[in-house]
């Protein structure tokens, strides 16, 4: 019997806001432990949250960069569990009035992959279990905006799985919502899993897989569980709805708890939190706002162009098309443009291993580089050299370090002329053969001419006087 | 030669203080040494830090030398309940499972009063958590009231009201959920204000139930609780649940007048005895009570095999069936049941809706309206009698979220276990009182998958045909009058093993609570105890941000009565 595996994505993304969900404590990754605190997200007696209007604005643009719908009216809800790292003995949440619902993404191989909800909620603190006996509590994190996006069960194999949260991370990066970098465990995913016989109604039992903590993981992972679900009902055997973690040294899943052992997590609205209205207005303002997609963007430079290599170097995140547009624009040139961007610009930013928005040169600068080449004073090389010496000292002009470097390119046709006659009377052998037909002999005459006037010679002019003097005889 | 300056006005007072007639470390020194000679008698505070309040007095004295324009309590001496969060100085609830915590933070309240140059005086003593309405459920020890040390105070804000009816404490800050403020004011003969939800900022507040809780003051006279809640009202950035509207101007209002007011009474508080109230209710609850009582529930969240058993255990109490809401049930039988009926049950077991004397105080002091030329308008809240059971839903479910967080983990109380769940359990059994368990109990019950549309939706739903009560009433009226307490001061251990008796001390205070208007109980009258006179309480209920209302007839009344001005004979010297 065949089955058809059917998944769903549950997946939790930190909000790049300034501060936290419900206090002014700074949102940041890497500090040193309980040094972003206040008594709001550390639970104290007595304080209340108070809603952050960026990170429910970030949340509304992210609705809107997923193609969902905005509920006019939504609330909070405390969800309830005890463990160390929850402050409050619950957490704030959304429970029936997601703020947003509908909306998808859709794959490579065409399959349009369904959101059912996204809501907001706030992150709870990290437990560190590596001092010995004791379990210490870091609340850095704790109140730490979330977003959750739960996918209807449209995902059939562990490649669509990858596939959409390659599509989800970009467009939530696209549109500056989320770093969603799992390192950071800025993002975040759980799965369910269930597999059914081809051809028939319903699904199977599900199970869910968490301690998911990259792409890469969440398909080895739902590999290993489809394998494991089929296996179980070939032989005879039955499905067990539960919790299961995923052993990624061991490649395999085991039970985490069982459905009999799940939480009743007692929700009931926030009473600390009025219910909001999201009015059209807010969300208009934010769609005016709202960056363009990398689909749309990559469209739009296939337009001007670029090649393919260069289309992905320039969508790997808006930064790199952000700057590669502002060097489009200061040298107006698109090609030139995105062949230094991919080429010199991106070499540079490997080099230094930081992002478009940090390098050490500017747009402006590359483009008066560009405009050295393009004007015929430098050649491409010379281009580079200045390129580099412009990184290093950046508040010369590329017009001077062209001439400290002495590497202004001779375009002078009489002088150019003048080299050219001396070589080809140099070197009577290589001419002779040329006339006879050896066009070969053309490059070395070439090379000899560059050489004699130190490489500076515009390539192009000595070309022309060349095939000019030797046709001329 | 003027009065001393425990029976003076806060307000004249503060105006001495600021005019540099009075220095704020005498008026410290003053109340000092009646806290000394008096606390030990009625037990108003669990501690009082001297040298605080000292240093608190000159830093007001030092301000007015060094020419700064004083605040509106300069130097006044200000009770504060354990409840409110005071920066650096222990604050518990009245709670063992919160021994030892000391806030990093002023709540709101606290630090408006600071502002204004008040002495803050931590810290009140309480029922637990807020929960009780005789300060008997105190980790501490019972507050006695003034007019009779044999006595509760009410509750749960006791402690603030026995401080200033013994004039401990010119004025003191309480917090009303179900009517801690108005039920012990009323008992211990002062003014207690429970403004309108939003009004005071809840910042700092250590929370019972969450949409419930409210802070207010208590005072001797109502141009002292008019300055106070004037100073700490208002907007609250760190409290999204506070009011736009600006601190309302009550002072003012005070001198309106009652003429041509109209005063509303509700059939519902005055005739209605309800059987349901001594008999279905309170055999449903308990039954829950037995229910729930498995370990799981106290320090987690129950799973759902032991949500099965009870379920089990409920179908066959039942007798097969699983009980339907509560509110529903009670609905319906107080449908059914005919008043006469409802009456003579009650009489037969000795238990009286209201007590006479109540009953006579407020008959007179409603003739007493009438004649300074308000209007008596008779109205009904038909789902008034649905408050009790509606409240301790609401309250209950909210309570054991909001105490979840003291589990042991950041700070309080903490008792050593094995492992985690250990501690938890252990940690929540032994700092938690009896009726603090009980209360969570019951609210994590309430909140339970299964049963949350079956008593917490249900009791949402009650709360809305509540509000709509009242806002059809209000059409025909601007305040509405009755009771404050159905019985004037009990004697202490009298109802400590009836919970559900204690519950019904709430009997005209959390309907209000319940729809979030404001409300106030001022003195009224004596009923005539064993040892001595048992003051009463009348109490007024406005439309929402309509203080100025209450202001308006209880400053007609006050003006043409002298039972403010009753001093506890012990007190008085
Ligand atoms: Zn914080």
């Amino acid at each position: 019997m065949e089955f058809r595996p059917t998944i769903g994505l549950e997946t939790h993304v930190q909000l790049a806001t300034a501060t936290k969900l419900f206090c002014g404590c700074a949102n940041r990754f890497g500090d040193a432990p309980n040094t972003l605190v206040c008594p709001v997200c550390t639970g104290q007696p007595g304080v209340l949250p108070v809603l952050n209007r960026q990170a429910l604005e970030l949340g509304i643009r992210a609705a809107l960069a997923l193609d969902a719908e905005l509920a006019p009216f939504t609330k909070f809800d405390r969800k309830h569990y005890f463990y160390p790292d929850l402050p409050k003995g619950f957490q704030i949440s959304q429970f029936d009035l997601p703020f947003a619902h509908g909306g998808g993404i859709r794959l490579d191989d065409g399959t349009f992959v369904r959101l059912r909800r996204i809501h907001l909620e706030e992150d709870a603190g990290k437990g560190i279990h590596d001092r010995g006996d004791s379990t210490l509590v870091d609340l850095n994190r704790a109140g730490v905006p979330l977003l959750e996006i739960v996918t209807e069960p449209d995902v059939h194999s562990s490649e669509q799985a990858y596939d959409y949260l390659t599509k989800l991370k970009e467009r939530l990066r696209f549109a500056g919502i989320s770093e969603c970098d799992m390192e950071k465990g800025s993002l975040r995913c759980d799965v369910n899993v269930s597999i059914h016989p081809v051809g028939q109604d319903g699904f199977g039992t599900r199970c869910e897989i968490k301690n998911l903590n990259s792409f890469a993981m969440v398909r080895r992972a739902l590999e290993y569980e489809i394998a494991r679900q089929t296996q179980l009902l070939e032989s005879g055997g039955r499905v067990v709805q539960e919790t299961r973690t995923w052993r990624d040294a061991e490649g395999r899943t085991e039970t985490m708890r069982s459905k009999e052992e799940a939480q009743d997590y007692r929700y009931f609205p926030e009473p600390d939190l009025p219910p909001l209205t999201i009015d059209a207005q807010l969300i208009a303002a934010i769609r005016t706002q709202l960056p363009e997609s990398a689909d749309t963007r990559r469209a739009r430079y296939q337009a001007m162009g670029l090649n393919s290599e260069e289309l992905q170097t320039l969508t790997l995140d808006r930064a790199s098309g952000d700057w590669f547009e502002s060097l489009a624009k200061a040298c107006g040139e698109a090609k030139a443009a995105a062949v230094w961007t991919c080429g010199e610009v991106n070499r540079l930013r490997n080099e230094r291993n930081c992002s478009f928005s940090d390098l050490p040169i500017t747009p402006a600068q590359v483009a008066s580089v560009i405009a050295l080449a393009k004007s015929g004073r430098a050649s491409v090389s010379a281009a580079r050299q200045v390129f580099n010496a412009l990184v290093a000292s950046p508040s010369k002009t590329a017009d001077s370090l062209l001439n400290e470097l002495g590497l202004e390119q001779v375009s002078d046709t009489g002088a150019i002329e003048a080299a050219v006659a001396e070589v080809l009377a140099a070197n009577e052998k290589a001419v002779a053969e040329y006339r006879a037909g050896k066009e070969k002999a053309a490059g070395s005459l070439m090379g000899q001419v560059m050489k004699k006037m130190g490489g500076r010679a515009n390539p192009a002019i000595v070309q022309e006087a060349l095939k000019r003097l030797l046709a001329g005889g | 030669m003027s009065a001393p300056l425990h029976l003076r006005k806060a307000v004249e007072i503060a105006a001495e203080v600021r005019e540099g007639k009075l220095l704020a470390r005498d008026v410290a020194e003053h109340f000092l040494d009646r806290l000394r000679r008096y606390n030990p008698q009625i037990f108003a505070f669990v501690e009082i830090h001297e040298s605080d309040l000292r240093a608190q007095a000159d830093a007001v004295d030092a301000a007015r030398r060094a020419g700064a324009t004083l605040g509106r309590l300069a130097g006044v001496p200000v009770g504060v309940k354990d409840v409110l969060c005071v920066r650096g100085m222990e604050t518990t609830c009245g709670s063992k499972i919160l021994r030892g915590y000391r806030p990093p933070y002023d709540a709101t309240a606290v630090e408006r009063l600071r502002a204004a140059g008040a002495l803050l005086v931590p810290r009140a003593n309480m029922d637990e958590f807020a929960m009780g309405s005789s300060t008997e459920h105190s980790s501490f020890g019972p507050t006695r009231n003034p007019w009779d040390t044999a006595r509760v105070p009410g509750g749960s804000s006791g402690g603030s009201a026995a401080a200033v009816a013994a004039r401990l404490t010119p004025v003191s800050l309480g917090t009303d959920t179900g009517g801690s403020i108005r039920q012990p004011a009323a008992l211990c003969g002062i003014t207690g204000l429970k403004p309108t939800y939003g009004r005071v900022s809840r910042y700092g507040l250590i929370a019972f139930a969450s949409s419930l809780d409210q802070i207010g003051p208590f005072a001797t006279c109502l141009e002292d609780a008019a300055t106070v809640t004037e100073v700490i009202a208002g907007n609250d950035p760190r409290d999204g649940t506070t009011v736009a509207a600006a601190a309302p101007n009550l002072t003012d209002a005070l001198r309106q007048g009652v003429k041509g007011l109209r005063i509303g009474v509700p059939r519902e508080w005055t005739d209605d005895p309800s059987e349901w109230y001594l008999t279905t209710y309170p055999k449903e609850l308990q039954r829950i009570y037995q229910l729930v009582r498995s370990p799981g529930y106290l320090q987690r969240q129950p799973s759902r095999l032991e949500r099965l058993q009870i379920e089990d255990q409920i179908r066959q109490a039942n007798g097969g069936e699983i009980i339907d809401g509560i509110p529903n049930e009670i609905y319906a039988s107080m449908r059914t049941q005919t008043l006469d009926v409802a009456i003579e049950q009650a009489r037969s077991q000795g238990r009286f809706f209201m007590d006479v004397d109540t009953r006579d105080a407020i008959t007179e002091a409603l003739a007493q309206l009438e004649k300074l030329g308000a209007e008596l308008v008779s109205i009904d809240l038909p789902n008034a009698p649905l408050a009790i059971p509606t409240y301790y839903l609401v309250a209950t479910a909210e309570a054991s979220s909001n105490l979840a967080r003291f589990d042991g983990v950041r700070f309080g109380f903490r008792a050593e276990g094995r492992n985690l769940e250990e501690m938890y359990g252990r940690t929540r059994d032994q700092g938690f009182g009896e009726e603090v368990k009980r209360r969570i109990l019951l609210g994590t019950f309430v909140l339970s998958a299964g049963y949350s549309d079956a008593y917490y939706k249900k009791a949402l739903q009650v709360r809305t045909l509540l509000k709509q009560d009242f806002e059809r009433a209000f059409e025909k009226c601007d305040v509405i009058a009755g009771p404050a307490s159905p019985f004037p001061a009990f004697e202490i251990g009298s109802k400590m093993d009836d919970p559900l008796a204690m519950y019904l001390c709430d009997l005209f205070t959390a309907a209000i609570n319940l729809v979030g208007l404001p409300g106030i109980s001022i003195p009224c009258g004596f009923a005539q105890g064993p040892k001595g006179p048992l003051p009463l309480g009348l109490q007024l209920v406005a439309p929402a941000l309509r203080e100025d209302s209450i202001f308006a007839a209880a400053g007609a009344f006050e003006r043409a009565t002298q039972w403010h001005q009753q001093v506890p004979k012990a007190f008085a010297s």
